[in-house]
């Protein structure tokens, strides 16, 4: 079927507000927040009911045209990039918290509520959902669970998917599932697990089920600064071996932190070599005691500079450095790259010091920040896209870091998933077997791969080059958001 | 030959055979599930600690390894495997703890087996070896398989290595007692979840609701005080025989239900005698009644329940899945076994 005769057919099926045609409407869908890739899709279609939905999907199923599911956009690896001869699906139309549970604290909401807007609407409960991507205020929850998003608590509260708890979804052929139940299990194989972090490449998510926590009393933050990297990575390993588990554990090295001062002024230490930020909570009892012994370890660690958070108010100036660390590096640079990758936290000052050696190799200044708790690292690489053959350079360095962190036992992405942008990479990490059988679970899913076909999981062929995420002069395309 | 060169190529064989294989570690646990014929495939030689580094917070084991050595190990650097796993045997080893998916009485604040699984080596059902998941807690490439193996009772994969996020063991634990009926014990387990206070275990059984407390002594000492009650002795014991099923309530010949419901389910209309764990989130029962008038009740709640020991080992022991469901389980079935070899019918007759 040609493509306008398929337009014409979801047309004749859905209302006409709900079917998106022409070129300057499309544009806004032509991305997700990795601009790098643009496309324009060959129709969007903005359902407001699961019939629709259905509707959609089986009218897709049976015409063999691919599908790519998209909620606010806010992705990083291209995730919801969408097709020049599919359906771009935006569920932003679901926006409804359905129902919340205060006695079991558990949630159901539709898709493309944002993650901010769960937590604000169980406030007054005195509960909260864990999970806080940095773009949390307008990410939504169908795109959390398919990317599997963590955030800077996660260290202690766990990935999306340790906090959901079921899902509805359709299949490409329009089938509804109810994966997943409203008790702490389900009967049959973990689904969920498997839905989490899947990419929309098995089913569409139409409903989630979040847990929700009692929010902690009380949070305070210690920094910590220190004289080497060496000497603060040792200290998030002596953090750890104490037996406490903070609520978050950052790094920021110099160059990172002689950034933000020179943005915001945080009052950082300026003869730090890095700082630890290590966010503490719990009852007003467990936190003092946890700062005292935090204190103590940083100080047996060697820091040079030691402050706590006195009120909320302080510990919001610690945080803001941290998350202006990304508009700061915009400022200092005409593009930056930034990867993510995870590696075990004992080659933490082993992988900075030859993340650095190759810095210096490529004469490309590489600045860190990042989730050090759980190993989560965010290098990202200042070059100018003007100059010849820096790109190119940046990009050839960028795999090189993520060949690293495969190298020390690690993975190409620790959150933000793998999209287009390291569909090549994942065979760094994995073999031709492990990917088909990849491919044999989606094709469980979805015989003909026709949701988000090309992401995620690459075929065996494609395995040459390297991608990322590129940001010239500091443009994001949500620059209102905080990236961190 | 390596042994997972010997046991690729044992796979192979039975898979073009068409001969079904009884994956056995310990066999501490063969009581649960549906029973299964097929040539017993040991993995009980494949032990040993891996790699462990305490401040990592993950440990690398094969999957013989007993959970005893295991948590004796973990033990020594103040760790502890978070979700508490049942060993229901001296010889229980960790393959055969993530295969069922058991989790104790930590389980709804600190997690579940699955939530602990980072990734695992296996040998799927066409033989091949494949390393899923990783070492490190944020990794979100490929699909999250290794989860979906924890539970999958050795029917899609045979799991070699495991790869478990560990947590440092609570510096003092507390554990509180006091006498109120079941439906009070549910609502007060609940109230307490949703307060920021440090509970690690909740049960309720003959009258008494049981509540423990884990943390650094002084928000453990606060929160005791706040919630109070009289401090249970032998507390140690109390917990681990309620995780080993050792106490009198699981005597007996009766068939025992495991039924998982929303915590703050009201008591269920079922005959028998009833044991609320997890806060009220998992309910053991001891009774004769029907199978399905035990998973009708249990599913109008929200629910599953799973005949867990005893009872018709021949029939349905897990509850049964929506027709559309039980379809996609036997595809992926087939994507990991299509020669349908590894424990047949030890979850459902159909995969």
């Amino acid at each position: 079927m040609s493509e306008n005769n398929f337009t014409t057919l979801l047309q004749k099926h859905l209302p006409q507000s709900c079917v998106i045609t022409n070129a300057e409407e499309l544009r806004p869908y032509e991305c997700d927040a990795l601009s790098a890739y643009r496309q324009l899709p060959m129709v969007v279609v903005i359902p407001e009911s699961l019939q629709q939905v259905q509707t959609v999907l089986r009218l897709c199923a049976e015409h063999k045209v691919p599908v790519v599911a998209r909620g606010s956009g806010t992705g990083l690896s291209g995730g919801a990039l969408p097709l020049e001869n599919g359906v771009l699906l935006s569920l932003a139309k679901f926006n409804r918290i359905l129902d919340i549970d205060v006695a079991n604290r558990v949630a159901r909401v539709q898709p493309g509520v944002t993650n901010l807007s769960i937590s604000n609407a169980v406030a007054e409960y005195g509960l909260y959902y864990a999970p806080d991507p940095s773009s949390q205020i307008a990410c939504s929850i169908g795109g959390n669970v398919a990317e599997n998003a963590g955030g800077v608590h996660c260290l202690k509260y766990g990935l999306t998917t340790h906090n959901i708890q079921a899902l509805e979804v359709f299949t490409i052929e329009g089938e509804h599932l109810s994966i997943g139940s409203q008790a702490l299990d389900a009967p049959g194989y973990d689904l969920l697990a498997l839905m989490t972090g899947s990419e929309g490449l098995l089913a569409v998510i139409t409903e989630v089920t979040v847990k929700l926590l009692p929010r902690p009393e009380v949070a305070q933050v210690v920094m910590a600064a220190f004289d080497t990297v060496d000497a603060a990575g040792a200290g998030v390993t002596a953090v750890i071996a104490s037996g406490i588990i903070p609520a978050g554990l950052e790094l920021l090295d110099k160059p990172a932190i002689d950034a933000v001062e020179q943005f915001i002024h945080t009052g950082y230490p300026k003869n730090a070599a890095a700082i630890l930020l290590c966010e503490l909570d719990g009852t007003q009892a467990d936190v003092s005691a946890q700062i005292e012994r935090v204190n103590q370890v940083f100080t047996e660690a060697g820091a040079i500079d030691l402050q706590v958070s006195r009120n909320e108010e302080e510990r919001q100036r610690f945080w803001a450095g941290r998350k202006a660390a990304f508009p700061a590096m915009g400022r200092l640079s005409p593009d930056y790259y930034c990867m993510d990758g995870t590696i075990p936290r004992k080659h933490l000052a082993h992988v900075l010091n030859r993340i650095n050696i190759m810095s210096e190799a490529y004469g490309l200044p590489i600045c860190n920040v990042f989730h050090a708790g759980d190993g989560n690292l965010h290098p990202l690489i200042l070059y100018d896209a003007n100059k010849a053959g820096e790109l190119e350079r940046t990009e050839e360095l960028g795999g090189k870091i993520l060949e690293l962190c495969v190298e020390v036992g690690g993975t190409i992405t620790g959150e933000h998933g793998v999209g287009m942008e390291k569909i090549n990479q994942m065979c760094v990490q994995f073999n031709a077997a492990e990917l088909q059988q990849f491919h044999a679970i989606k094709s469980a899913f979805d015989a003909d791969n026709l949701l988000n076909p090309g992401k995620a999981i690459p075929t065996l062929h494609r395995c040459a080059e390297f991608g990322a995420m590129h940001v010239h002069h500091g443009e994001l395309p949500h620059p209102e958001l905080e990236r961190f | 030959m390596s042994f997972e060169q010997t046991l690729q190529e044992q796979v192979q064989a039975a898979a073009a055979s068409g001969t079904a294989l009884s994956i056995q570690g310990g066999n501490s646990k063969s009581f649960y599930g549906r029973s299964t014929r097929g040539e017993v495939l040991s993995v009980n030689e494949r032990k040993g600690i891996i790699d462990y580094t305490p401040s990592e917070l993950v440990i690398s084991a094969r999957a013989g390894t007993t959970l005893t050595e295991l948590e004796s190990v973990l033990e020594q650097e103040g760790q502890m495997l978070a979700f508490e796993p049942a060993h229901f045997g001296d010889n229980a080893t960790l393959g055969g703890t993530i295969a069922c998916g058991l989790s104790g009485p930590r389980r709804p604040y600190a997690g579940a087996a699955r939530d602990f699984v980072l990734g695992v080596n296996c040998v799927n059902g066409k033989g091949e070896w494949l390393r899923l998941g990783g070492q490190v807690m944020k990794n979100v490439a490929g699909y999250d398989v290794s989860r979906t193996l924890t539970g999958s009772l050795g029917t899609l994969a045979i799991m070699l290595d495991i790869h478990l996020r560990v947590l440092p063991k609570p510096e003092t634990e507390v554990t509180l007692q006091q006498s109120c009926d079941a439906a009070t014990a549910i609502q007060h387990c609940n109230a307490l979840a949703a307060r920021p206070l440090p509970v690690s275990a909740s049960c309720y059984a003959d009258g008494q609701l049981t509540i423990r407390l884990s943390g650094m002594e002084q928000g453990v000492q606060s929160a005791a005080a706040s919630i109070g009650g009289e401090t249970l002795a032998d507390a140690a014991r109390f917990w681990q025989q309620l995780r080993e099923h050792q106490s009198a309530f699981f005597d007996g010949e009766r068939p025992l239900w495991r039924l998982s419901v929303p915590p703050a389910t009201a008591p269920l209309p079922l005959e028998g005698d009833t044991l609320l764990d997890w806060g009220g989130a998992q309910r053991w029962l001891r009774s004769e009644q029907a199978a399905d008038t035990i998973r009708g009740s249990t599913a109008a709640a929200g629910g599953h329940a799973t005949l867990f020991r005893g009872g018709d080992r021949d029939g349905e022991v897990f509850h049964p899945l929506q027709a559309a469901l039980l379809s996609l389980h036997q595809r992926l079935k087939q994507t990991f076994d299509p020669a349908g070899i590894l424990n047949p019918g030890r979850m459902y007759r159909e995969l």
